[in-house]
């Protein structure tokens, strides 16, 4: 009868580790649900949306302009950021606010990206902390889950003029 | 001594000693300010070959979320195999701490 009970017991942990190990390997590598707090992305994405984020493009290196990210915060690595990338390295971006009368500009460094968040008015991004190295790129989200009547893929940025091209 | 991947370039995973934290400043070798505070979240990183290291002289204070791993022995080859003890080097401690 005990024995029984242990066997069970041993096999119940035994497919609990597994299961552990294929579900961290899959949030690691794969990607995972995301909710997103704050105003920073408005309207692209309101607060307490739900996304999914998959990290493929973080491994292989294939992050594009335009694309949003989820990114450990530079200053507090316990806490994720998410936010759209405005510039790869050696590109020219602006680092001065819409408001600011002289505009000033900055290359992105080797290894970096330029984040900033869609509503530029309300955002902490990377005209306050600057260029964010790319290793703390964590995954890019794809589509978007909840609220329902909004779900699918996001929208382009509503700042088209942040981007400039060569 | 800890494994983290290089600011410069993500593909490649660089070992340094750590040698100051958030709030301690620092006098730097070589960096372009003489003295430097290491802001909320990062940490200062050097090689213990000075003036021959690809570390933070070069490239700045480091986020800790580019942290990987800690070195804690040396495996190969044998007659190097040891373990490897957190030493800061007396001549690169930070100048303040920011607890005291």
């Amino acid at each position: 009868m005990l024995r029984n009970a242990l066997g069970k017991t041993f096999r119940f942990l035994g497919y609990t580790v597994q299961y552990g190990c294929i579900a961290h390997c899959a949030f690691e590598y794969l990607g995972g649900i995301v909710v997103c707090s704050g105003p920073s992305m408005e309207p692209t994405i309101q607060n307490s949306d739900v996304v999914f984020s998959e990290n493929l493009s973080r491994h292989f290196y294939c992050i594009r302009k335009g694309d949003i990210v989820i990114v450990k915060s530079p200053n507090d690595p316990k806490s994720n950021i998410c936010k759209r990338v405005i510039g790869l390295e050696g590109d020219k971006v602006c680092t001065s606010n819409p408001s600011d009368f002289l505009k000033s500009h900055s290359y992105v460094p080797e290894g970096h990206v330029w984040l900033e968040g869609d509503n530029l008015r309300n955002s902490t991004d990377s005209r306050c902390y600057g260029p964010v190295p790319y290793g703390l790129i964590r995954g890019r989200i794809c589509l978007k889950i909840w609220p329902l009547n909004d779900f699918g893929f996001l929208r382009a940025s509503p700042n088209g003029h942040r981007f400039l091209d060569d | 001594i800890s494994c983290l991947r290089s600011p410069r370039n993500p593909e490649q995973k660089i070992i340094k000693r750590v040698i100051a934290l958030e709030g301690d400043i620092i006098k730097t070798i070589g960096y372009k300010k003489k003295y430097v505070k290491v802001p909320h979240g990062h940490i200062w990183v050097e090689g213990d070959h000075h003036g021959h290291s690809f570390d933070s002289n070069a490239f700045g204070p480091v986020s800790l979320g580019l942290l990987h791993a800690r070195a804690t022995h040396i495996l190969w080859p044998p007659q190097r195999w040891q373990k490897l003890e957190p030493m800061l080097p007396p001549e690169r401690k930070p100048l303040r701490r920011e607890q005291e």
